[in-house]
């Protein structure tokens, strides 16, 4: 009691001192920290920025320049170069269209097809299965004009001799994406994990009745994003394209096998903008419109897809 | 009667895929179902399991019986899985995996030429360690295995009645549509036992089934063990000891075992005899030690 009653004043300072340094502890941060702090992350907004500032340049340009040629002729009519107010993109439209859906035709098969031979039946451990791998990663990069090339030589020419076709066409631009598709199905398959192989296995299902009904339908929705992002691109393509026969002035509706030529978006945008009148570069600026909305609406699809049916396990 | 018509039904098609599974079935065998405890299911004369030249168990040499559950408990790492995978051949899908010795199913060599591992696994079923249930539906997990194999004729009743076996009909009975993934774990894994017995094979083996479960659903999995033995034979790997105890009529002890440097290892039968004398009065004092808590 005694010693309690002495010893309270000097146990009431203590706790106050310690009280003060632990206040100073959590308020003083060192000044240099918030410096730094405050710096890096201007630079990371600017890099941000940076990257918006491209889209937003692209955006204000185009709808500044193309929202007067907006309307519905730009789909219904054929392009013109006597008349901007008229022309449209008709052709060019429905190129596209029929292109992407060749495009589509080759690439799901094929494309899951490879995708999973190597991750479901290739032997990893073989060092040409290793080479097969990097080699699609590295056709992922090759350059789209490369591909126009092999179109030339071996589509439209060579081998195949289809002639410049919207079937070449199309064929070369699902070379193109194919790689891009491979690599997507292959993450979804392998993303389905090993424990319902096996499940499915112990029941005394096959190795084929196991990837038809468990791993295929599981990493389906992968595999639909990776090819939505892949026609997207193919849509966006326009150098192969110019290689392998789309016509730059076409004022008819192409069919695939055609042998009287074919366009496609992007290559009349690009025709209409090397157009020196003012009226095409507004005609080109809202083909830009167009595009850009199409394309938005496929990635944002795409990403939809992913996270509304992706498994989670 | 009927519960009999059913059951000889479900020998039937077993008989049917041992048939197809290249195994030559010994008809007295499937029918003689009460007719002596000591009918072998497995028998194994010194078999070696090795993985890229690797071994992990070697020279294990034991029978197992039919409608008992037979426990293999020892250390990590002493090969208990290797030993269970080796029973339906699910080593076969590790390309590195080699199993030597003698490993005879119902007096056939499992690992004969003309034997089918998909066959093989269509009678000797498995439950894994972390219950993996399909993305799908309760009903579509328990019916995949009857569909696969082209039984589609009353599925219903055949799905029914596997969850009834696996003690999980009552809870899931209103919601068969659902996806499995909204079960808790102790009822995905019962789903994967209902899953398992769909296809009525001859022997369930289990990997660790209750490792990953709380002990209210552990003890249920136990509880089923004994009831499925009068229908399957059951065999299970367990890190438990008290569980071996509990379910299995005989318990085989693996340990690890060091060559004269040290530099391998592998696992090795120490000993295997009824539960109860495993763990009351074991033969060898390594099993003592590991048995009275002492090692492991």
């Amino acid at each position: 009691m005694g010693i309690g009653d002495a010893s309270a004043p000097r146990n009431r300072l203590a706790v106050a001192g310690a009280r003060a340094t632990t206040q100073a502890m959590l308020r003083q941060q060192p000044r240099g920290d918030v410096i730094r702090n405050t710096v890096f992350a201007g630079l990371l907004l600017l890099a941000v920025a940076i990257a918006l500032a491209g889209l937003l340049a692209l955006l204000i340009q185009a709808f500044a320049k193309g929202s007067s040629a907006l309307s519905t002729d730009l789909f219904t009519n054929p392009p013109s170069t006597a008349f901007p107010e008229k022309a449209g993109y008709r052709p060019a439209i429905i190129g596209s269209l029929q292109l992407i859906a060749g495009v589509i035709l080759f690439v799901v098969p094929v494309g899951i097809g490879a995708a999973l031979y190597l991750e479901e039946y290739a032997d990893k451990s073989r060092w040409w299965n290793t080479l097969i791998e990097v080699n699609i990663q590295n056709l992922a990069a090759v350059p789209s004009i490369i591909y126009g090339i092999l179109g030339l030589a071996f589509i439209v020419r060579g081998p195949l001799d289809l002639g410049f076709i919207l079937a070449a066409g199309s064929l070369t631009l699902a070379l193109l994406v194919l790689p891009m598709v491979i690599i997507a199905a292959r993450e979804a398959i392998r993303a389905v994990p090993d424990s319902i192989r096996q499940g499915s296995l112990a029941l005394g299902a096959t190795k084929w009745q196991t990837i038809r009904t468990q791993v295929l339908p599981a990493s389906i929705p992968g595999i639909a994003t990776g090819v939505i992002l892949a026609v997207s691109r193919a849509l966006g393509e326009t150098a192969p394209l110019l290689l392998v026969g789309a016509t730059v002035f076409v004022t008819f509706d192409p069919t695939p096998f055609g042998t009287d030529g074919y366009s496609a978006m992007p290559v009349q945008i690009f025709n209409y903008a090397l157009r020196p009148q003012e009226e095409f570069q507004a005609l080109a600026a809202a083909g830009i419109i167009v595009m850009l909305v199409v394309l938005l609406a496929m990635n944002s699809f795409a990403i939809w897809l992913r996270n509304r049916y992706e498994q989670r396990w | 009667m009927a519960q009999d018509d059913r059951a000889q039904t479900g020998r039937d098609t077993r008989e049917a895929a041992a048939v197809r599974a290249g195994i030559a079935v010994r008809p007295n065998e499937f029918r003689q179902r009460s007719g002596g405890k000591r009918e072998k299911v497995f028998e194994l004369k010194g078999v070696d399991v090795s993985y890229s030249g690797t071994t992990a168990v070697k020279g294990i040499s034991m029978d197992i019986h039919r409608n008992e559950v037979t426990a293999l408990i020892g250390p990590s790492g002493c090969g208990k899985s290797t030993l269970l995978r080796c029973l339906n051949r699910m080593n076969d899908l590790i390309p590195t995996a080699e199993v030597k010795g003698e490993l005879l199913y119902r007096g056939e060599d499992l690992y004969g030429s003309r034997v089918d591992p998909v066959q093989v696994r269509k009678l000797i079923g498995m439950v894994f360690q972390k219950p993996n249930p399909f993305p799908k539906s309760i009903y579509d997990n328990v019916a995949f295995g009857p569909r696969i194999l082209g039984r589609k004729e009353n599925l219903d009743a055949t799905v029914e009645k596997a969850l009834r076996g696996a003690a999980l009909w009552d809870e899931v009975k209103d919601r068969l549509k659902d996806n499995a993934f909204g079960l808790s774990g102790g009822q995905q894994q019962r789903l994967c036992i209902a899953r398992c017995i769909a296809v009525q094979p001859d022997v369930i083996l289990m990997d660790e089934p209750c490792s990953a479960l709380d002990p209210i659903s552990t003890g249920k999995i136990e509880d089923l063990m004994i009831e499925l033995k009068d229908e399957f034979s059951i065999v299970i790997v367990t890190h438990n000891m008290q569980q071996a105890a509990r379910v299995s009529d005989r318990t085989a002890f693996l340990m690890v075992e060091l060559d004269a440097d040290e530099q391998n290892r592998w696992g090795r039968l120490v000993e295997y005899d009824e539960t109860e004398k495993i763990f009351t009065n074991p033969a060898d004092k390594r099993t003592e030690d590991y048995v009275s808590g002492k090692v492991g």
